[in-house]
């Protein structure tokens, strides 16, 4: 077939009712071929995400319509098309694979039949015949056992064989165009590798325009063919994938490649402060076999674990989801009880003495969340939030909020906005906030547990500098728990990995980055996206 | 460290207060018109061409609405006066029975409605905060529950006499369950969000997290089930009064006075009419205000707008 599969021409969405801006997307023009993956990159808000809406014709219908432009498939004109239409067409000539797998799939329908659906729906096959589709799907996502899966409900499945049953269900009638809407983001490192081989797999064979929406530049390094990037709507840049990320044209493109952490660490003299935080063998148990449920199960979340953290030094726990890094960190400040094993600060065992005592230790532990928007109270100001520590170790009102504004600057906010409520902050300067809140603490241990995670490239780096900044600043001590290996390698003096709650590899960043030893250490390397590239390493930070 | 780096500006204040919210809801609307209407009534009864609820009148026995009455004052003289809801088997007058009942019925909606929502938010806040504390709340919870609401107020009607503080406490017991497991819900959500946990690293003391931080999330569905629990009570007074054990028979309520109209129903179907008219104004009343405190109060819908 001659003539791209998917173009966009002049495309306008307007949003109803009072937004901060009046257009989602504005003047757009995107093509993608067949046998081509075209990734769009850009930050929050750029319009990513409305633009696969548009395409599937799945905006919310009171929200935003399309003003102008055109949108054609295989030469077909699609804003014009009614919901019946256009209901043909989804699944047979267009398909989207969605960002969670958890809640992309009904929690109370076999896989099988969710992918059967599709066939139900579109093609007049009987059931035999359809399971016989689903299950020839199923072995192209490569499921194992899919006799066996075919029957088994979401839960069952890890989140990686979801997103494979969402891709078999947008495949199984082999459309010319699939959108994949940020589809590896909720996923593992690993796991993410072995969707983006899929993905490319699958759209090789089957000669499928893919339109691959990511804010990760390292995703896009691994499969794009071309790029769009993306900003407010606009679009900044487009070209081929090696024009694009070699040599930028526009200021935006090099600013957010230049704001993705390189996996080179940087060099680091060690670090011989005080020890302030020491852990040793750990243990946090869930679940207890009791009179009453003899075969309950039991999770070894953290197993083993000892570390030390110095003054003046990150100690980054890197892992997937499920290794316990997380909860190592709850249990060094105590939101959680370790089952046994001692944490020291200072030399005093904290998981010995009670919540009572331990309050008035809590000064010395401060933790930043991952969520800034979950992490403040939304009913208080940002003023209280930072004085409430403080006054709760018997500082006066006034010197409280001295404190407060003084720490503001340092955070790089303004001091008028202690009187502002946190929703009228973005989602990077509530971070601040959260930073803010726990120096005003004077902390000697600064737990952050994916404190980046959730922030754009570019604000994620702001954040970094200012948290590392800090540390030298108040000579702190870090533990810095993250599960993007291109930040650690940033920010982190030591590293230690850990795997199903244990320790496997520890050692100083250049040392584990250079040369790790563990297999596991090894096979996390490899997954990392697009862990060959350097991004425009060498220009100047946000020209 | 002079520059100060703003990512995207501070977002002005943007959503208007719920209160503001709340008069564009027609339910709001209706319902609060409807019951400062009856509570207005409820105050100034006297002063609304009433005359004594309780004075027997033998003479003037269920007369039809319109009838005209006359009476005997305190100083001896003798009035002329318009029966407007007509007169009961007594010869008391129908329309002072009923304006003066909506002061019992008011009393009994409203101080249900807050003794269960403090009674229940206390319990509520301990049940789903202290873990230990939570399963043996919820049994006796449970059991509560187990006890149907008319069986409880016979029962504590018999064992302490009848009075407007018995039928409070029978009506109030039943509906603390109710209040207890939804704030308990709340709390148990509440309590994993990380503006919680971290307030627990701050050191903040157990009392003042629930109060600062707990607390003022369960304000909205306890206003919301208040007024519920207000519509329910009103009913409820009225169904035990009719049954003969809820507030003494002497005193005016709207399930009194159908109570005393029901043998004579077929003929003089108006001692039923009016105090039931406005029973069932009143309830729709609070339902709907409830209704539309729901919507406009609910953060997820407060998003939307």
């Amino acid at each position: 077939m001659a003539g791209p599969v998917l173009e966009i021409a002049n495309l306008s969405v307007a949003i109803r009712g009072s937004g901060d801006r009046p257009h989602a997307v504005r003047g757009i023009n995107i093509t993608v071929g067949a046998n081509e993956i075209v990734c769009v990159v850009g930050e929050s808000g750029a319009g990513k995400s409305v633009t696969a809406q548009a395409v599937m014709g799945l905006l919310p219908k009171n929200a935003m319509q399309v003003e102008t432009g055109s949108i054609r498939l295989q030469g077909e004109e699609l804003t014009t098309k009614s919901d019946a239409e256009l209901r043909a067409i989804r699944g047979t000539r267009m398909a989207m694979v969605f960002q969670e797998p958890m809640t992309a799939l009904n929690p109370v329908e076999r896989v099988g039949d969710q992918i059967g659906e599709v066939l139900e729906v579109h093609t007049d096959l009987d059931p035999t015949e359809r399971r016989k589709r689903v299950l020839e799907i199923m072995r192209a996502v490569h499921l194992p056992d899919p006799e066996q899966m075919i029957d088994a409900y979401p839960h069952q499945l890890s989140g990686g064989q979801r997103q494979r049953i969402m891709i078999a269900a947008a495949l199984v009638l082999d459309p010319a165009l699939l959108i994949a809407d940020e589809p590896t983001t909720a996923l593992d490192v690993t796991t993410q590798a072995q969707i983006l081989k899929l993905v490319r797999e699958l759209q090789c064979r089957k000669k499928t325009g893919v339109l691959f929406i990511t804010h990760d530049f390292g995703v896009v390094s691994e499969i794009a063919d071309r790029v769009v990037v993306m900003r407010l709507g606009s679009i900044m840049e487009q070209g081929s994938c090696e024009e694009v990320l070699r040599n930028p044209r526009e200021d935006y493109t090099k600013m957010l490649l230049a704001a993705v952490p390189s996996m080179t660490p940087p060099m680091r003299s060690p670090v011989s402060g005080a020890v302030v935080l020491q852990t040793e063998k750990l243990f946090k148990t869930y679940g207890r076999r009791s009179l009453f449920q003899p075969k309950a199960r039991i999770v070894n979340a953290v197993s083993d674990v000892s570390l030390t953290v110095r003054r003046g030094e990150t100690l980054g726990i890197v892992g997937e989801s499920g290794s316990g890094k997380s909860t190592v960190a709850r249990c060094v400040a105590r939101l959680v009880e370790p089952t046994s094993g001692a944490v020291r600060i200072d030399n005093v065992d904290i998981a010995s003495i009670s919540e009572a005592k331990f309050r008035s230790m809590r000064r010395r532990v401060q933790f930043v969340f991952q969520d800034p928007y979950r992490s403040l109270n939304p009913r208080r100001t940002v003023g209280e939030a930072i004085i409430e520590g403080p006054m709760n170790f018997g500082l006066g009102r006034k010197e409280a909020l001295q404190r407060a504004r003084d720490l503001m600057a340092v955070v790089q906010l303004s001091p008028d906005a202690l009187d502002r409520y946190p929703h009228q902050f973005s989602g990077g300067q509530r971070q601040r906030i959260c930073i803010a809140r726990a120096l005003a603490m004077e902390p000697e241990l600064l737990i952050g547990d994916e404190p980046v995670s959730a922030l754009d490239v570019s604000v994620q780096d702001q954040v970094l500098r200012l948290l590392d900044e800090v540390r030298r600043k108040f000579n702190l001590a870090v533990l810095f728990i993250t599960h993007d290996l291109r930040v650690a390698a940033q920010v982190c003096d030591r590293i230690a990995v850990m795997q199903r709650g244990v320790i496997v590899e520890q050692g100083t960043t250049s040392e584990v980055f250079a040369a790790p030893r563990h297999e596991y250490t090894k096979a996390l390397f490899d997954a990392a996206p697009g862990r060959n590239r350097e991004f425009f390493a060498g220009a100047a930070a946000g020209a | 460290m002079a520059d100060v780096i703003l990512d995207t500006p501070i977002a002005a204040p943007a959503k208007p207060a719920a209160t503001f919210r709340n008069l564009h809801n027609p339910g709001v609307v209706f319902g609060t018109t409807v019951i400062l209407i009856v509570l207005l009534m409820a105050l100034l009864a006297p002063w609304l061409g009433t005359i004594d609820p309780t004075a027997i009148n033998p003479i003037a026995r269920n007369k039809v609405p319109g009838a005209e009455l006359s009476l005997r004052t305190d100083t001896g003289e003798r009035i002329k006066m318009i029966a407007l809801f007509g007169t009961d088997g007594l010869g008391r007058d129908v329309y002072s029975r009923v304006v003066y009942g909506a002061r019992i019925s008011l009393l009994v909606g409203v101080s249900v409605a807050l003794i269960s929502v403090a009674c229940g938010l206390f319990i509520g806040l301990l049940a789903g905060f202290f873990r230990i504390l939570d399963a043996i709340i919820m049994r006796v919870m449970d059991g509560l529950m187990a006890i149907p609401a008319i069986l409880l107020a016979i029962a504590m009607v018999s064992l302490f006499r009848s009075s407007v503080l018995t039928v409070i406490i029978a009506i109030t017991v039943p509906q603390i369950p109710g209040v207890v497991r939804l704030v308990r819900s709340i709390v148990l959500s509440v309590r994993e969000e990380p503006y919680v946990e971290a307030a627990v690293t701050l050191g903040t003391s157990t009392p003042k997290l629930l109060w600062r931080h707990v607390l003022p999330n369960t304000i909205a569905p306890m206003i919301v089930q208040g007024t519920f629990i207000c519509a329910a009570a009103i009913l409820v007074e009225a169904i035990l009064s009719f049954l003969g054990i809820g507030v003494p028979p002497e005193v005016p309520t709207w399930g009194n006075i159908m109570a005393e109209g029901r043998q004579v129903f077929s003929l003089f179907p108006h001692n039923i009419i009016y105090p039931g008219v406005f029973l069932a104004m009143t309830i729709l009343a609070v339902n709907v205000l409830g209704d539309g405190m729901r919507d406009t109060l609910d953060p997820k819908m407060a998003k939307r707008v």
